[in-house]
C-alpha cells in the first residue's frame, strides 16, 4: 500500500508497473532520486539532459496542492533556462517591483526594486509551486521524447534504504506490492521530514521558531495593484504581521502571523479566517478562498549532505524559514551544484573527491540562507523584550528618516552565495571586478549574440573578453566577445582591465580568471575545478 | 550627505544581529546601562555637536 499523504493539484505520473518489479534479481540504476518535488524533478532533468540514466521515485502521482514556495528567484530561472524549462514559468509568473510597508493603518514607506538593467530574467517571479513542478515535469516529458534517460515512477514509496560502499539497495512499495532495486548513487530529495534521512538515522538540527503563520490563497478580481504589501501590527491582525503577494490566475497569497499559543485546528476554519481576510481586503471586496494552511517553521540542517553513495538535496538537507524565499531556490541551487559533479564522476571524467565538494559548497550556501532567513524571522518575531524595543524603535524612526530603512527586515532577496574559498577555485586576479570574482555565479549581460547566460553553461567553457587567448590542446568551448568600454560586459567582467579570460564551470560558477593567462594556467585551473 | 537621513551602516543585517546578541542574557537594567554606554561611545565617534543635537531632536520626535 502507498498511503495518500496529501491532495494533488495535477496528476502527472500515474502508477505503472515497471520491469524492475518482475526482475529476478534487483535491477541496478546509475542514479535513483527519491522524491518528485521541485528538487527531485530538477535533479532528474539536470542528469537526464547530461545523458545520465536516472529514476525518480515519488510516493504520489502528481503535484501537491497549495501555493507553498511562491517566489522563484533569478538564479532559479537561469538554472531552469539552462534546462530549457524557464519560458513557461516566466510567461505565467507575476513580476513585481513596488513594495509597500505599513504599520498600523499607515504606510511607512514604499520602495521600487528597480531591477538592474542587462539581465535576461527578472529578479524573481511569483508563481504557485504546483505550476513550477508541472513545468519541470513537462520539460522532462519533452526531454524523454528526445531520448533523455529519465524515468518517473509514481506511487512508489521507499520502505528501506541499505547503504553500501559502492551502491545502495532500496526496498520500494507500490500499489501492487513491494520490490527491490539498486542504485550506484542515490539523491534524497524527499523534503524537510525526509523519510530517507530518518531511515539512515541522520540528525537534523537547528532552531525552531515559536510562531505560527496562516496562509490563505484567495481568488479575487478586485483591482489591487501588482505590489508586495507588508504590514506590521495592522488592525486586522493586531500585534502581528501580514504579507500580501500576487500570484497568477488572480490568486492572492496572504500570510498572517499568528503567534505561538493558538488553536491550530480553529484557525483553518472559515469562521476564523474569512472575517480576517475581509477586514484586510476591505468591506464589499469579493473573494473566494482557494487553499488555507497553517505552518510553523524552523531552520535546520544536516551536518553532512553526502553519506557515501547517498546525497541529500533541498529541504531534506536543510530547511529555512520562508522569509526571503531561500527554500526552493536554495534546493534548485543544490541541483545545479550536484548535477554536473555526479555526471562527471559517473562518466569517469572526474574522481570521487569531486562529490565531496557538494557538501563543502552547498553547506556554505545553506548556512548563508539559514543566517538570512533567521535574521528576518528575528526581526518579525522578536524573541526578547529588548529585541522588541529595538524593532519598535526602528519602525518609529523609519517614519521620520530613511536612514533606518536598511534595518527593516521583512525578507531579503534570494541571491546565490559566492563560493569564496572553495577547494575547486582556481587563480583569481583581484584587479578584475569583485562581483565576478572566482566562486561567484556568472552575472548575465547582453552580448552581440544574445544573453551571456544563454551562451555559457552545461560544460566547462572559456569566456574571453577583448582577448585573443586560445588554449592549445585543451578540450574547452570558447565564448569570445569583443566589447566597447561602456558595455555592461566591460563593467561586469573587465573593470579597469583591458582584457580578461574567465574559466566557467558547467553550473555557471566562475572557476578561475586572469587578465592574460597561459595554456598551462588554464589547464591547472581546470584540473582543480574537477576536484584535482 | 546628511547621515541622519541617509542609510550609512555597512552590513545592516549583520550589525542588527550583533546589537541584539550584545543584549542577550541581560536584565532590563543591564540592557539600559549597555544602551547608555553605547550612546556615549557612539556620540564620541560622531563628535559633531550639531549632528548630535539634531539626533536628539529626531529621536524624541519619532517616539
Amino acid at each position: 500500500m502507498v498511503d495518500v499523504r496529501y491532495e494533488t493539484a495535477f496528476t502527472l505520473y500515474p502508477y505503472e508497473r515497471s520491469a524492475d518489479q518482475d526482475a529476478q534479481s534487483p535491477a541496478r540504476h546509475p542514479v535513483v532520486i527519491v522524491g518528485g518535488g521541485p528538487v527531485g524533478m530538477g535533479m532528474a532533468l539536470e542528469l537526464g539532459l547530461k545523458n545520465v540514466p536516472c529514476v525518480v521515485l515519488d510516493d504520489h502521482d502528481g503535484v501537491g496542492v497549495g501555493s507553498r514556495a511562491i517566489c522563484f528567484a533569478k538564479r532559479t530561472l537561469e538554472i531552469c533556462d539552462r534546462m530549457g524549462a524557464a519560458d513557461p514559468m516566466v510567461d505565467l509568473g507575476v513580476v513585481w517591483n513596488v513594495g509597500r510597508v505599513f504599520r498600523d493603518e499607515r504606510q511607512i514607506y514604499d520602495f521600487n526594486l528597480l531591477p538592474e538593467e542587462g539581465h535576461k530574467r527578472p529578479a524573481f517571479i511569483n508563481l504557485q509551486q504546483p505550476y513550477f513542478e508541472k513545468f519541470l515535469v513537462e520539460r522532462i516529458r519533452a526531454a524523454q521524447a528526445e531520448g533523455a534517460p529519465i524515468e518517473i515512477r509514481g506511487k512508489n514509496r521507499v520502505l528501506s534504504v541499505d547503504s553500501h560502499d559502492d551502491h545502495v539497495v532500496l526496498e520500494v512499495d507500490t500499489p501492487e506490492g513491494p520490490y527491490r532495486m539498486e542504485a550506484d548513487y542515490m539523491v534524497a530529495c524527499d523534503g524537510a521530514r525526509s523519510p530517507v534521512r530518518t531511515m539512515l538515522g541522520h540528525d537534523f538540527t537547528g532552531r525552531v521558531f515559536e510562531d505560527n503563520f496562516l496562509i490563505c490563497d484567495v481568488k479575487m478580481t478586485a483591482d489591487f495593484p501588482t505590489e508586495r504589501w507588508f504590514w506590521f501590527d495592522p488592525p486586522f491582525n493586531r500585534g502581528q504581521s501580514v504579507l500580501l503577494h500576487k500570484q497568477p490566475d488572480d490568486i492572492w497569497r496572504i500570510d498572517f502571523q499568528l503567534g505561538w499559543d493558538i488553536d491550530r485546528k480553529a484557525v483553518v476554519q472559515p469562521e476564523y479566517y474569512m472575517p480576517k481576510v475581509q477586514a484586510m481586503l476591505g468591506e464589499g471586496v469579493e473573494f473566494e478562498p482557494e487553499w488555507v494552511s497553517v505552518y510553523t517553521f524552523q531552520c535546520m540542517s544536516m551536518d553532512e549532505y553526502r553519506h557515501g553513495r547517498v546525497f541529500f538535496a533541498g529541504d531534506s538537507a536543510h530547511q529555512v524559514s520562508p522569509f526571503g524565499a531561500r527554500g526552493c531556490n536554495g534546493g534548485i541551487q543544490d541541483v545545479d551544484n550536484l548535477g554536473w559533479k555526479l555526471a562527471a564522476v559517473i562518466k569517469g571524467e572526474a574522481g570521487e573527491r569531486l562529490l565531496d565538494t557538494y557538501q563543502e559548497e552547498r553547506k556554505h550556501g545553506a548556512d548563508e540562507n539559514i543566517l538570512n532567513s533567521s535574521r528576518t524571522t528575528d526581526f518579525m518575531t522578536p524573541k526578547t523584550e529588548i529585541a522588541k524595543l529595538f524593532r519598535e524603535s526602528v519602525l518609529d524612526l523609519v517614519e521620520h528618516t530613511d536612514a533606518m530603512r536598511p534595518l527593516v527586515n521583512s525578507g531579503r532577496l534570494s541571491v546565490p552565495c559566492v563560493y569564496d574559498g572553495s577547494s575547486l577555485n582556481g587563480a583569481d586576479d583581484a584587479s578584475l571586478p569583485q562581483r565576478t570574482r572566482v566562486g561567484a555565479t556568472l552575472v548575465d549581460a547582453p552580448t552581440d549574440q544574445g544573453w551571456l547566460i544563454d551562451r555559457i553553461g552545461g560544460r566547462f567553457q572559456l569566456f574571453t573578453v577583448n582577448s585573443e587567448f586560445k588554449p592549445e590542446g585543451l578540450d574547452l568551448d570558447l565564448v569570445d566577445v569583443i566589447v566597447a568600454p561602456d558595455d555592461l560586459i566591460a563593467e561586469r567582467y573587465l573593470g579597469g582591465a583591458e582584457q580578461a579570460v574567465y574559466l566557467i564551470r558547467p553550473d555557471q560558477v566562475i572557476a578561475a580568471r586572469w587578465v592574460n593567462p597561459t595554456t598551462a594556467d588554464v589547464s591547472a585551473a581546470l584540473k582543480t575545478a574537477m576536484g584535482g | 550627505m546628511d547621515k541622519l537621513f541617509t542609510p550609512n551602516i555597512e552590513d545592516a543585517d549583520g550589525f542588527y544581529a550583533e546589537l541584539l546578541a550584545a543584549h542577550e542574557g541581560l536584565s532590563e537594567a543591564e540592557s539600559h546601562a549597555l544602551n547608555a554606554r553605547l550612546v556615549l561611545l557612539l556620540s564620541n565617534v560622531v563628535g559633531d555637536r550639531d549632528v548630535l543635537s539634531r539626533a536628539f531632536e529626531l529621536a524624541k520626535q519619532a517616539g
